[in-house]
């Protein structure tokens, strides 16, 4: 098989993926809901003094977003298991390896830029400063690709399982420790005015990581599942 | 859809398969050779391993011991090489509800090699779906999902045709379709392998038969 084709079926699963999302676009509202949701009861919790929501706003937006993509992560293979379609991307005459990408981008691109979207106006509610919503945003469009990456080896491996769920999260939210550490810093840093560079390609350093290397992991993961 | 295959030297040979389950050994020392236009038709009891068997020739399964080899080529070290060579109709149709059956059929045509003479419609006519190309699969009934599932072996060009009960829920005309399809297939020099409950209305000269419960 050569790469022309390989690239036309790598653009057809994503479109097909968007085409899917699209018609159930319902379930695609949970995640974006949860977001919003917890991010709004934090000051109902914790009080609404501003100089609080400044001192925790973004380190509450990243975990809301954190936990949110965990909560949507079922969903890259659940559908596609149970109606025996996955087997049929196993067989394909291309690399599962760029299925999984194809896979993995479309489910970013319908549950991730949602959150990207909504997350300036969160800011904007827990009263936070132009500049840390900046650097906030930043952090989340290095992150969130990660965490959808990383996501994706624990799903692959726990499709399977008939309550996966629990693992799911054991397995993958571990994982997501480096991202958060590495964004809430950035954040904190930015706004005692020093330089960020060092945190920015640390993330971007793990998406380059995840992005080459999670795929491939999938992949391998899903074989085992299905066989 | 005339084409003959070009390449009438593709082999796939099995030796010493043997399969285990939940430490029950389901078969073992199974030896086979399948070439062009042949059926390998699996036959036993329930659960004594025709699905497994399917799925360790699809190389989604591995086997416990032995090799399967395709023109004498280990398939897990071929990999897509392999899989550009088969198509397979398992247990599950393996089709997206909320996709109409062209849709579906464009997906599974570039998964696989094109076939250049037979576009998704073509395929939809051929097994008596046309005039359902955009209604979403999810309000056909059963037996025409089972049939566009059958639909999805045309459109690629794949030699080894490995089907898992394909007559579930069709009916007798379905049935009929279906059996004229894998003849044609066979007669152009494409292989076979199935598991079926029905009598199979085949050419006997050219089917392997095995017995997993012997």
């Amino acid at each position: 098989m050569n790469g022309e084709s390989t690239g036309s079926a790598f653009v057809l699963l994503l479109r097909r993926d968007l085409i899917l999302a699209f018609r159930r676009r319902a379930e695609l509202m949970n995640p974006l809901l949860f977001f919003v949701l917890v991010t709004a009861l934090f000051p109902l919790g914790i009080g609404a003094d501003p100089e609080l929501l400044k001192a925790v706003g973004t380190g509450i937006i990243w975990v809301a977003a954190l936990l949110a993509s965990l909560l949507s992560l079922e969903s890259v293979f659940r559908s596609d298991f149970e109606d025996g379609t996955l087997e049929q991307f196993l067989l394909c005459a291309h690399p599962v390896s760029i299925l999984v990408l194809a896979k993995v981008l479309a489910h970013w691109l319908v549950t991730g830029l949602p959150l990207l979207i909504v997350a300036p106006l969160l800011g904007v509610l827990l009263d936070l400063p132009g500049d840390s919503i900046k650097v906030l945003m930043l952090t989340l469009v290095l992150g969130t690709p990660v965490l959808s990456l990383i996501g994706s080896i624990g799903v692959a491996l726990t499709v399977g399982l008939r309550r996966g769920g629990m693992i799911l999260s054991l397995l993958v939210l571990p994982l997501y420790v480096p991202v958060l550490i590495f964004a809430a810093n950035a954040v904190e840093t930015a706004a005692a005015g020093l330089p960020i560079t060092a945190h920015l390609s640390m993330l971007g350093g793990l998406l380059v990581l995840a992005l080459s290397l999670s795929p491939l992991a999938t992949a391998a993961a899903l074989r085992v599942s299905l066989s | 859809m005339d084409t003959q295959f070009t390449d009438n030297s593709m082999l796939l040979e099995g030796a010493g398969l043997e399969c285990i389950r939940d430490d029950r050994v389901l078969f073992s020392g199974l030896d086979f050779t399948l070439g062009s236009g042949q059926t390998l038709l699996l036959e036993g009891r329930n659960g004594s391993g025709k699905t497994s068997l399917l799925r360790i020739l699809c190389g989604i399964r591995l086997p416990e011991t032995g090799a399967l080899t395709w023109c004498g080529k280990d398939i897990t070290s071929l990999g897509p090489l392999y899989h550009e060579h088969i198509a397979y109709v398992g247990h599950r149709d393996g089709l997206k509800l909320d996709l109409s059956p062209v849709e579906n059929l464009v997906m599974a045509r570039g998964l696989g090699r094109p076939n250049p003479d037979t576009r998704p419609e073509d395929a939809l006519r051929r097994v008596d779906l046309y005039g359902f190309e955009d209604i979403p699969v999810r309000n056909l009934s059963a037996g025409q999902q089972r049939r566009l599932a059958l639909a999805r072996l045309l459109v690629t060009r794949s030699q080894l045709w490995i089907l898992d009960e394909p007559f579930t829920s069709l009916d007798v005309h379905g049935i009929e379709l279906a059996e004229e399809l894998f003849l044609e297939h066979v007669s152009m020099g494409g292989m076979l392998a199935m598991t079926s409950h029905h009598a199979v209305n085949l050419d006997s000269a050219h089917i392997h038969r095995i017995n997993l419960s012997a």
